[in-house]
Order: C-alpha cells, then sequence, then structure tokens
C-alpha cells in the first residue's frame, strides 16, 4: 500500500515539474473528455428539441385524438359533440382535453375582409402541445365568459392588423353576427410566409358562431392527454363510450404522438458513442506518442532512480501512473469544460428553438468519459512502462 | 555493523532502513547461513561489506570478452578501497557488479554477508536502496529538481519512513556544506557543489557502502581536493569507500589500494 501511494505521489511529482509536457499530452484527452460529455449532453439536448418540436405538433405522450364522423343521413349537432365529449373526460378523469375545431373565420382587417385560418382549442390546448406565445398571454378558463371573444395570433395577423400586441388590438370578426375580439396574445409565424392564423377558445366559437356555419365546419374533435400505460384501454374504452352517444357516426380513436422516437433514440446514443469513442483514441494515441517520447528523454533518470534502488515494478507503476493521473487530471478539466461550454451555449436555440424541459447535465456522460480517460491511461501508460522497465541501467548512467 | 553508524548525527535514524535489514531469511540468506561456513566466515566477526568470490564477467561475443576474471576481493567495514586501472581494464564492469547493476557470469557476491549472485531482482533493489550509495563522475543529478528533491530521492527506495525524509535530505546537505542551496536547481550549482549534492544523495539514506565512480573526473583541482576531503570525513566516521579512478592522486589518498588490470585485481598496498 505505502508502495502504491509512493508511487501515486512521485507520479503527481513529476507532473508538477514537467507541466508543459503534461498540459501537451492532457489536451488530446481532455479535448476527448470534453468531446464525450458534450456530444451526449447535445444529443440529449437534439432529443429533447426533436421531442418538443414533435410534441408541438402532435402532443405529448400520449395524445388521444377522438373523432366521431356522421355515416347516416342524420347529421349530429354541435351540442351533441360537447355532451358526448364532456363526459368522456369526466368519466375517465382526464385532467388535460381540449376540443378542437379547425375552421376559416371572416376577419375584417384595415386592408379588406380576409378569411382566416383559425384553431378553436381549449385553455389545455397550450399545455398539451407545449404552445407558447411570445407575447400577451394565452388563454385562461374565465376568457370563455368574455364577451368579446379572445385571441391568440401569429406575428402575420398582428402585421395584416397593423398593430402590436402591446397596443391590445381589438378586430371585428364579419359575417352574419359580427363580433369585435380582442387580441390577447401572439406567437412567432410557424414558417416564413405564412399567412395570417389566430386560436380561440371553444367556448367562444360556440357562442358566436351560427348554426349553419358549424354545420359547414364539420364536427369538432377532442384531444386526450393520458398517461402512457393506460392507451390502449382507453382506446378502446373511448371508442366504445362514443359509438354509443353519438348514433351512427364513424369513431376514430388514435395515439398521435410517435411512440418510434425511443428507436431515433437509440440510434443517436451509438452515433454519438462512436465519435466519443474515435475521440478518446485520438486523443489516446497522443498521449502514447508524448509518454513514449518523454521516457527517451528520461532514460538517464530512469536509470538513476533504479540505481538509488527503485525496483523494475517500481518503475513501471510509477510511469504508469504517470500516464493515469495525468488522464484523470485531463478528465476533470474536460468534465470542467464540458460544464462551462453547456453553461453558456444556447445548445437548443442552435438546434432549433428553445425547449420547455431542459435536460440536466449528463453526469453518466461525464462518469463514462472519466472512466474512459483512466482507461486510455492505463492503456497509454502501459507502453511507455514497459520501455521504462528495459532501460538498460548501466547503460543509462554510463555518461 | 556500519549501519549502526550514524552518519547525518541523526540518533536512531542511521544505518540502513529496517525494511531492508528485517527482509526474511529466505529472500537474503547468506551462504554461511546456509551451510555454516562460507569464504569470509570467521566465528563473532562481522561479515565482510563487500566480498567478491571467484568472480568472473565474460561478455558474449564473437569474440567472448572476459571483463573481469576469477576476481576475488574482501573490503570489510570501514575500509576506504580505490580501485586503480587504464581505460578497458575492467573498472566499470567491477563497479556495475558492486553496485548491484550486473551480475557475476561466475562466482558470487556477498554485499554485508549476503549472497546477490542469483538473489532475484527485487532483493537486489532492495540491498542497492538500502546498502549502497552511488556518487557519479557526471553527478547524475535531476535538472528539473530541487538540491533537496534530488537529495531526497535516495530516501524513496531505501525503506526510509516518510516523516524522516525531510530532515535526513536536510541533514545530508548539512553535512556536505550545502544548507544554504537547498532551493536552487543543480543547473545554478558549480562542479563542486554538484558533486557535494550527489555525496548528499549517496549517504543520506544510510548506506553500508559509498560507490564513487571517477568522483573528481569533471572537477577542477580545488572542487577534487573538497570533494576529497568529503570523503576522508565519511571514512572518518566509520563508512565503507570504494572509488574507482584512474587518477593516481585520488586514489592516494585510500587506506587500500587495488589495482586492476586486464580484469584481475592486484592489491597494491594495505
Amino acid at each position: 500500500m505505502t508502495g502504491f501511494f509512493g508511487a501515486l505521489a512521485e507520479a503527481w511529482d513529476e507532473l508538477r515539474v514537467h507541466k508543459l509536457r503534461v498540459l501537451l499530452a492532457l489536451i488530446g484527452v481532455a479535448v476527448a473528455v470534453c468531446a464525450i460529455t458534450t456530444i451526449t449532453a447535445a444529443g440529449d439536448m437534439l432529443r429533447q428539441v426533436s421531442a418538443e418540436a414533435n410534441e408541438r405538433w402532435s402532443g405529448r405522450p400520449a395524445t388521444l385524438s377522438v373523432s366521431a364522423y356522421p355515416t347516416g343521413q342524420e347529421i349530429p349537432g354541435v351540442e351533441e359533440y360537447v355532451a358526448a365529449y364532456e363526459d368522456i373526460t369526466a368519466r375517465y378523469e382526464v385532467e388535460y382535453s381540449s376540443m378542437v375545431m379547425w375552421s376559416e373565420t371572416t376577419f375584417r382587417f384595415p386592408g379588406g375582409t380576409m378569411p382566416t385560418q383559425t384553431n378553436a382549442v381549449s385553455a389545455d390546448w397550450a399545455t398539451m402541445h407545449r404552445f407558447v406565445v411570445d407575447g400577451g398571454r394565452w388563454f385562461t378558463e374565465s376568457d370563455a365568459d368574455n364577451l368579446s371573444p379572445a385571441l391568440v395570433v401569429n406575428q402575420a395577423f398582428l402585421d395584416a392588423l397593423g398593430q402590436r400586441i402591446e397596443d391590445h388590438p381589438t378586430i371585428t370578426i364579419g359575417g352574419e353576427n359580427p363580433v369585435e375580439a380582442t387580441v390577447i396574445g401572439s406567437y412567432a409565424n410557424t414558417w416564413p410566409g405564412e399567412p395570417p392564423a389566430a386560436y380561440m377558445l371553444v367556448e367562444s366559437k360556440l357562442r358566436w358562431s351560427t348554426p349553419e356555419s358549424l354545420m359547414n365546419t364539420g364536427p369538432p374533435s377532442l384531444e386526450l392527454w393520458v398517461p402512457t400505460d393506460t392507451v390502449d384501454a382507453l382506446t378502446d374504452a373511448v371508442r366504445r363510450d362514443l359509438s354509443g352517444a353519438i348514433a351512427g357516426a364513424q369513431v376514430d380513436v388514435s395515439r398521435m404522438d410517435s411512440p418510434d422516437m425511443n428507436m431515433i433514440d437509440g440510434a443517436t446514443k451509438w452515433v454519438i458513442l462512436g465519435v466519443s469513442a474515435v475521440a478518446l483514441l485520438l486523443g489516446g494515441l497522443g498521449l502514447v506518442n508524448i509518454a513514449l517520447v518523454t521516457v527517451r528523454y528520461r532514460i538517464r533518470e530512469i536509470g538513476i532512480r533504479r540505481s538509488f534502488g527503485a525496483s523494475s515494478g517500481r518503475v513501471f507503476f510509477s510511469v504508469l501512473m504517470e500516464s493515469v493521473v495525468a488522464t484523470v487530471v485531463a478528465g476533470v478539466v474536460g468534465v470542467s469544460l464540458a460544464i462551462v461550454i453547456l453553461h453558456n451555449v444556447p445548445l437548443d436555440t442552435m438546434m432549433g428553438s428553445p425547449v420547455q424541459d431542459r435536460p440536466g447535465f449528463p453526469v453518466s456522460a461525464a462518469v463514462t468519459g472519466m472512466v474512459a480517460a483512466v482507461s486510455v491511461g492505463a492503456l497509454a501508460g502501459l507502453i511507455p512502462a514497459l520501455v521504462a522497465v528495459r532501460v538498460k541501467v548501466i547503460d543509462a548512467i554510463r555518461y | 555493523m556500519t549501519g549502526d553508524i550514524d552518519w547525518l548525527g541523526l540518533n536512531g535514524s542511521g544505518g540502513p532502513p529496517s525494511s531492508v535489514l528485517d527482509d526474511p531469511p529466505d529472500a537474503l540468506t547468506t551462504p554461511d547461513e546456509e551451510e555454516g561456513t562460507g569464504p569470509g566466515a570467521a566465528a563473532g566477526a562481522p561479515p565482510a561489506v563487500v566480498e567478491l568470490v571467484d568472480v568472473t564477467r565474460s561478455f558474449p561475443g564473437p569474440p567472448v570478452v572476459d571483463a573481469l576474471t576469477s576476481v576475488n576481493l574482501r573490503i570489510d567495514p570501514g575500509d576506504y578501497v580505490s580501485i586503480i586501472g587504464p581505460s578497458g581494464s575492467g573498472k566499470s564492469t567491477l563497479l556495475n557488479l558492486l553496485g548491484l547493476l550486473d551480475r557475476p557470469t561466475s562466482g558470487d557476491y556477498l554485499l554485508d554477508g549476503v549472497a546477490t549472485g542469483r538473489a532475484s531482482e527485487s532483493v537486489r533493489s532492495a540491498l542497492r536502496g538500502g546498502r549502497i550509495g552511488f556518487v557519479f563522475q557526471s553527478f547524475h543529478l535531476l535538472p528539473h529538481r530541487t538540491v533537496l528533491d534530488n537529495v531526497l530521492l535516495a530516501t524513496l527506495y531505501s525503506g526510509v519512513p516518510r516523516g524522516e525524509r525531510q530532515e535526513r535530505a536536510r541533514a545530508a546537505l548539512d553535512r556536505v556544506h550545502l544548507s544554504h542551496r537547498v532551493d536552487f536547481t543543480p543547473t545554478t550549482l558549480s562542479g563542486g557543489e554538484r558533486q557535494r549534492v550527489a555525496v548528499a544523495r549517496a549517504v543520506v539514506a544510510g548506506p553500508h557502502l559509498l560507490l564513487a565512480d571517477e568522483p573528481t573526473g569533471n572537477l577542477d583541482s580545488t572542487n577534487s581536493v573538497e570533494i576529497m576531503e568529503l570523503f576522508d570525513e565519511l571514512h572518518a566516521d566509520g563508512l565503507t569507500l570504494v572509488v574507482i579512478t584512474h587518477d593516481p592522486a585520488v586514489s592516494a589518498r585510500a587506506q587500500r589500494r587495488v589495482r586492476i588490470a586486464d580484469g584481475r585485481l592486484t592489491e597494491l598496498d594495505r
């Protein structure tokens, strides 16, 4: 044990004395460990960005889409749908749910009346789809009571209106039953050149639309955010219940989000692991190179140590430990560097859009990086250690 | 035994470290212990520090070179021996054998009565660290280490307890009058000072035998005299010295002079 700590202290001392050499040796390994940690974190972030982008469109896992299309001559009224949907939501105690009605609404913009894509949803919809506004606010339940329908509109809508969200703009919804709507929130255009679009609450839509226009809109659908493990049972139950509630309708219940995301996760992980392994290998090769040159340079010193009683085992272990201690230091530097990078570089923004649930620091990647660094250090130290042991003391101290 | 002599004036810490002396008998057996008699065995007398028994060292050829031929040499505790000879006479081979850096082709070398010829490498390393101190012609100090660190190096492998190392190293430097240079690096010292550091390093672990290989070879006459006076002092304190040299003036300082020529030793005077 004393020999072990002696060799460890000796290795540390050696590294302390040869700072430049150590620095050169460390760069490759530190960069590799930093790369492993950062790439893993970037991979985590990429998965999160991708997952959240997916969830904005398809809802969070697991989101069920429920629809019932009339198949007979008799078309059920919207109120029948609303009652059936409310019944299902209450019966299965679904915490987050939203009715969805896509329609075109006629808005009277300063430049003229324009039919605009409008999505009528519940207040829960934003949570279910990770939807965020960049100005004003999203709907609350109490907005349903407003006499003036509340709107959340895109930037193109505001531009067409010629106002900013801070001005609390209003706009008249035209048609047979005109009403003054209030814009309470805005969001960025989803793609360049997107035409004006708006969200409003289902309750407002039902209150201000005439039955005829509602018939043209088509029946509303329902989205349910449910626990993943209950999806199959709920799908069957909701289909059965809705078929009973709305006679003659073709009921479709399907999962909106993509459970196959995990397969992409697995592939990404392997790619990241491969890239990191190559990076570490390159760092290790650099280390072997420098360590070999160093041992050649230190042959006399090794000879002197041997002549003062250092056994070949001790010399082997010391040289090996120098490499291991160096890579441990390199690993710590690499992980620290990764922490600094991850703290200061907005990976999510660079990859697309800011995420709501930021992945934590990849501790497992840091630990993996450290273990890999130490292993590479031991492997890289092995060859120089063998060379050191083979040093002929007599030749080393001859002149 | 010479190990009981306190070279550095540190009571109780002189002599070889216990870890070396306490090696189990099967690791450090002597012919005396094995067979009851040995070349140098004498009832009640301490064993010779160095005892070469019919030692031959040949280097494979072609042609085969016999660097040492049937060499017998006994050096008792406290002896000051110089080995003098021209280049190619076998001086370096003899030094390597005495320093346990090489093994005899035949015959045996007993260090403090311990047979070393066929001892394991770990036993030989332990003996080298605990009982032998080297002084080289080219000093062989580590250039990036301080004087103190250089001296401490010899304590790392000799079993000197960690807590005693600093004290012993400083005492050794004080012994060679270099207390004021402990934090200097060797490159900033004069040749004489460097060799004194080397001497301090050689004696810090309390060796039984000091082997000096051309210790004044790289020094001017003034520094040579200083080093030789230092050796005289160490000898006066009871240390066993073997100085290998081709310089008759250096050789003349020794109590015993041995000539080596063509791999054979001749005692010049006693």
